[in-house]
């Protein structure tokens, strides 16, 4: 692995989210929002999730102001901080989940001012000690990650993930590709999180290909507005793979059972 | 250029938006293509003569500026200083929002936009955005929060009549802050077609220094007409009130490198500034980041940004603008805090003995004459930054009679 320069530094050891893309299949990633329903659904959930075969998971850890999420993610994050979810009970919830969930990659996704405030460091400590492989922060800046943040998620083999749009220029699709040893994220066009649906035909076609086409040395997931198979079976054309949150999110609200509806909506989509 | 050649100063920040530790811009990657466009054409656009010309044609004919400097002689007589006010009540629209929003417009255009969207508190932005919408011909498309809607009812109702669609922030506080996130998240949704005229010096960069430029025509006037009526450019102090802190901006700005001028900043102490219910984000915040920026932000133990409070709509912003922590923290700007309760107090004062009923934002910085400790020889200019008839119905309530 080259960084920037071209130099081989920072060689660092193959993560499970890198191993899960060796499989040859569709990758299907799921996003929950920690502390939802309840505050004690995260670990249950979590191995639900991977029990049922999702081959990626992305816990979210709730923020009162997520400004790229729609209201089903928004709405789930007031409750679970309602419910006190925080950093802090959200690493104590996940100190012995290795022993149940060995394999499946594990993210955080959320925004950048909580993790600013419990410190990066101490984060990325507690994330790799709980066996989280990569962070996703939509609103943390590439120049400030490479400045900032490169060499301390490294020192924890933490993988960042980084977002393209259908707006993003190709120099700059180039540069998040050096800057990523995991997948790139692929938001399916515009919106937030949960917005429209996923269309088989048109301008997303077009975007998928054009990102096809520059042969990137990451795999891409497709995700925003992934909703159930077929959305995830289209999205899977030109990906490795696809995300789906705001429809599981969906799922869970009011149910009875949230980890059995969690392993059911996996079910549904992959089967 | 070298470091010993960068001098620094406060007016303009770094080329990434820095205004010492605070600024930058912290956006996801579907808002990075438009600002990205905004941060590298705004001086440029800015700088073209037929811009200029269109801007400061617009500013005189249609805004009706240069706004007066007046001076307030029953306020002098009360608080024994020579009290000048900054007119920008008398700008069309009401208030100073309306600098930006017709340089925004016309940057928008040049941009190739046909969208506004626009977030508003107490509703003199979104009226003020509005306004230049209906002037150019452009869809517009305001985000307001619920609570504010019902306590500005007739902002909306100038907006709807000015042709724009008025849509209520539900989540959250239902105020200033979740407004901007729906105006944020419509972004997301519409990058290509859409320009956001944000309506203070908030947000990533470039918009603090866009807005603060924008602005920057009330203390450049200020200073002719501090000339012309006291033989010197430069008062004593300049005083305005603070939420984001765009009309603060505006009044600062062409005085921010003269040390011998105080500038003093009014925030909304709300109940009081340890009452749990308060907007004083200089005395309550910590470093964070809001709406792109990383500025002083009131917030939890766990970074979560927690809900300011003031009677004024205008002022309720859990953050303040880069530029304002950076004074703050320099210690360039002194920042004070006005009770809901004192603020009143200054809009019936200013009504009685000057015949002009301020806006509730504004009585805040007119309350803070009376802290000041200005001598008979002192010139303290208040930025009269709008007047009181959108606030009518929260005057009737509070029975201030």
């Amino acid at each position: 692995m080259r960084d920037i320069l071209g130099m081989t530094a920072h060689i660092q050891p193959m993560n499970r989210i890198q191993q899960a893309f060796q499989q040859d299949k569709k990758l299907l990633n799921i996003y929950f929002t920690a502390g939802y329903p309840r505050l004690d659904d995260t670990v249950p959930i979590l191995r639900a999730l991977a029990e049922a075969g999702a081959d990626l998971i992305e816990i979210g850890m709730p923020f009162s102001d997520p400004l790229a999420d729609g209201p089903v993610i928004q709405a789930s994050s007031t409750v679970a901080l309602h419910n006190g979810m925080n950093m802090r009970v959200l690493f104590g919830q996940l100190t012995d989940i290795r022993a149940t969930v060995p394999d499946t990659p594990i993210l955080l996704m959320g925004y950048l001012n909580p993790v600013m405030q419990f410190g990066v460091e101490n984060f990325c400590r507690e994330a790799a000690a709980a066996g989280v492989d990569g962070v996703i922060l939509p609103d943390l800046p590439l120049d400030d990650y490479v400045a900032e943040y490169q060499d301390i998620f490294r020192r924890h083999n933490l993988r960042p993930v980084f977002l393209i749009t259908p707006q993003t220029a190709p120099e700059r699709i180039r540069r998040i590709d050096e800057l990523t040893e995991s997948f790139l994220y692929l938001v399916s066009g515009p919106g937030t999180t949960g917005s429209g649906a996923v269309q088989a035909e048109g301008v997303q076609d077009a975007y998928f290909q054009r990102i096809e086409a520059m042969k990137l040395r990451n795999p891409r997931l497709v995700g925003f507005g992934i909703s159930d198979k077929k959305s995830f079976d289209n999205a899977c054309q030109y990906a490795e793979g696809a995300i789906i949150g705001s429809a599981l999110i969906r799922t869970l609200e009011g149910a009875e059972d949230a980890p059995a509806a969690a392993a059911s909506f996996v079910s549904s989509v992959i089967k | 250029m070298t470091a010993f050649h960068m001098k620094p100063t406060y007016q303009q920040p770094t080329e990434r938006g820095y205004y010492g530790q605070f600024g930058g811009a912290f956006i996801p990657e579907m808002l990075y293509p438009n600002v990205e466009e905004l941060r590298q054409q705004y001086l440029s656009i800015m700088a073209e003569p037929a811009f200029q010309q269109e801007y400061q044609q617009l500013l005189r004919d249609y805004v009706g500026r240069p706004t007066p400097l007046f001076e307030a002689k029953r306020l002098s007589a009360r608080y024994n200083t020579r009290v000048f006010l900054k007119r920008e009540d008398l700008c069309h629209t009401g208030a100073h929002k309306v600098n930006n929003t017709v340089g925004q417009i016309l940057l928008a255009r040049r941009l190739g936009k046909t969208r506004i969207i626009a977030e508003t508190g107490a509703g003199q932005h979104g009226v003020a955005t509005a306004t230049v919408c209906a002037l150019m011909g452009m869809e517009c498309i305001v985000y307001m929060g619920e609570v504010d809607m019902e306590r500005q009812k007739p902002n909306v109702y100038r907006m709807r009549l000015l042709g724009a669609e008025v849509r209520p922030a539900s989540s959250g506080s239902k105020t200033l802050k979740d407004a901007t996130n729906e105006a944020i998240r419509d972004w997301i949704s519409n990058p290509v077609d859409t320009h956001y005229i944000i309506g203070s010096v908030v947000g990533p960069h470039p918009y603090p220094d866009l807005v603060a430029r924008l602005q920057a025509v009330i203390s450049e006037e200020m200073r002719k007409q501090l000339l012309e009526k006291t033989g010197s450019e430069l008062p004593q102090y300049v005083v305005a009130c603070v939420g984001g802190g765009s009309n603060a901006a505006g009044a600062f700005y062409h005085f921010l490198e003269d040390a011998e001028v105080k500038l003093v900043a009014v925030e909304a102490a709300g109940h009081g500034v340890n009452s749990g219910h308060s907007a004083a984000t200089s005395v309550l915040g910590k470093p964070g980041i809001i709406h792109g920026a990383r500025t002083l932000l009131m917030q939890d133990e766990d970074g979560q940004i927690t809900e300011p409070y003031s009677l004024s709509a205008g002022l309720d912003y859990p953050g303040i603008g880069p530029l304002h922590a950076f004074l703050a923290d320099a210690g360039r700007a002194q920042f004070i805090s006005v009770t809901d309760d004192d603020a009143l107090k200054a809009v019936v004062e200013c009504s009685r003995l000057e015949g002009i009923i301020p806006a509730l934002e504004t009585a805040h910085a007119l309350y803070a004459l009376g802290q000041l400790g200005a001598g008979p020889d002192d010139v303290v200019v208040v930025n009269l930054s709008g007047r009181g008839d959108k606030d009518l119905e929260t005057y009737i309530q509070q029975d201030l009679m």
